[in-house]
C-alpha cells in the first residue's frame, strides 16, 4: 500500500525558471540578424530567376536595388516592366538622379565599391534592363549585380 | 516594520513577454543574403570611339530572339548544349595570344581544344557576344549568362586543379578568407588572367 501512496504525489513539476533565458538568447540572436525592409514594395514581389554563378552581395550598405516588375497599382497596366526607385514606380530616366542620391550617403573612398542590385522578375524584358544598364553606364555606376537565386542543378 | 523582506516580483510571465518579442522578430526578419550574377559594365567610350577590328573567328557570337530561342553562331541552339559550346570555342587555342603590353603571350600551351583555324585564337582573344532582342525575356537572359560564366568556372577549374591541385573555387575561397596571403593572390590572378571572362552585350534590336 505504501508503494502506491507513493505514486499518487505524482511528478514534480519541470522547473521552468530556465525558459526566459533560452527565449531571451533567441530573441537576442533574430534581433541581431534582423533587417527591417526599408522600401516597401510597389511592384509584386520579383518572381527571380536562378542561376548557379551567383556571388553573395556583401557591405548592405553599398548596394543600392531597383526593383523591376509588375506594378501592384493597376494604372501602371498589367506589363512586368516597371521600374521602382526608392517608394515609387519611375523610368529609367530617373535612374541617374537616383544614382547620385544613393551616392551622396556613402563616403567618397567607398563610392567606387558601390553595387547595384538589379531586382527583375524573370518575366520582364531584357528591353528594361538594357535601358537601366545604359543609364548606370552615363553615371559610372559600372558594378552591376543581377539579383538571382540558386537554382539546385 | 510592516514587512522583513521585500516580496519576490513574480516573474512567471517574463517568458511570455519575451515570447511575443521573440515572435515579432522572427516574423519580421529576413534571413536571406542578397545573390546574384555579378557584372562588370564597360565604360562608356568617348564619343570618337573606334571599335577595334576583331577577327571574326575570335567572336562566338549567341543571339536570343523574342521567342527565347537561341541562335549560336548562325545555327539553333538548345540552351543545355550552351555551356559546352562555349567551352569548345573558348579552349580552342588555335593561334598566338594577344600582346600585352609589347609582350606575346603566344600560343595557348594549356588549352585542350581542337586548335582549329576556324576557332578561337587565345582565350584571352575570345570574345563572346550575347545580342538579345528588346523583348527576349529576362529569366532567358540570365540563362544564358549563367551558362556562359558556367563554362569559364569549367575551364578556371580545370587549369587550377592541373596547375595547384585545387579547384578555382576553393583557391578563391581561400584567397577570401586570407586577402594579405600573396601566394594565393598570384595565383588566383594567374588563373584569372589565363582564362578572362569576356562576355559582352551587343545592342538589343528591336
Amino acid at each position: 500500500m505504501s508503494k502506491f501512496r507513493k505514486k499518487k504525489k505524482g511528478m514534480p513539476a519541470v522547473n521552468t525558471a530556465a525558459l526566459p533565458d533560452i527565449v531571451f538568447m533567441l530573441l537576442f540572436f533574430f534581433m541581431v540578424t534582423t533587417t527591417m525592409r526599408e522600401t516597401s514594395l510597389q511592384i509584386d514581389t520579383p518572381r527571380l530567376p536562378s542561376a548557379l554563378e551567383v556571388k553573395k552581395l556583401e557591405h548592405k550598405s553599398l548596394v543600392t536595388t531597383i526593383y523591376v516588375g509588375k506594378a501592384k497599382d493597376t494604372k501602371y497596366g498589367t506589363s512586368f516592366n516597371r521600374i521602382q526607385l526608392n517608394d515609387k514606380i519611375a523610368t529609367a530616366a530617373e535612374v541617374p538622379a537616383f544614382i547620385i542620391n544613393a551616392r551622396s550617403k556613402v563616403s567618397d573612398a567607398e563610392v567606387p565599391f558601390m553595387t547595384t542590385s538589379i531586382k527583375a522578375d524573370k518575366e520582364c524584358s531584357v528591353g528594361t534592363i538594357v535601358d537601366i544598364r545604359l543609364k548606370l553606364r552615363d553615371v559610372n555606376a559600372l558594378k552591376l549585380s543581377y539579383s538571382a537565386g540558386m537554382s539546385q542543378d | 516594520m510592516a514587512r522583513r523582506e521585500n516580496p519576490e516580483i513574480n516573474a512567471g510571465s517574463m517568458a511570455d513577454i519575451a515570447f511575443l518579442l521573440l515572435i515579432f522578430f522572427l516574423v519580421t526578419t529576413t534571413m536571406n543574403v542578397d545573390s546574384g550574377v555579378s557584372k562588370k559594365l564597360s565604360e562608356k567610350p568617348p564619343a570618337d570611339y573606334v571599335p577595334p577590328v576583331i577577327k571574326e573567328k575570335n567572336i562566338f557570337e549567341v543571339g536570343i530572339n523574342r521567342n527565347n530561342e537561341l541562335l549560336v553562331e548562325g545555327e539553333r541552339m538548345d540552351i543545355k548544349n550552351l555551356k559546352e559550346a562555349a567551352i569548345a570555342f573558348i579552349d580552342n587555342g588555335g593561334g598566338e595570344g594577344k600582346e600585352e603590353n609589347g609582350i606575346a603571350t603566344g600560343p595557348c600551351n594549356y588549352c585542350k581544344g581542337e586548335r582549329s583555324d576556324s576557332s578561337s585564337d587565345h582565350p584571352n582573344k575570345a570574345i563572346i557576344s550575347v545580342e538579345s532582342d528588346r523583348l527576349t525575356e529576362y529569366g532567358t537572359y540570365l540563362a544564358v549568362q549563367d551558362q556562359l560564366l558556367r563554362a569559364y568556372k569549367v575551364l578556371r577549374n580545370r587549369l587550377s586543379m592541373a596547375k595547384y591541385k585545387i579547384s578555382y573555387t576553393e583557391l578563391e575561397k581561400a584567397y577570401k578568407d586570407n586577402k594579405t596571403n600573396q601566394d594565393l593572390k598570384k595565383k588566383v590572378e594567374f588563373i584569372k588572367t589565363s582564362y578572362p571572362q569576356i562576355i559582352s552585350d551587343a545592342e538589343p534590336t528591336n
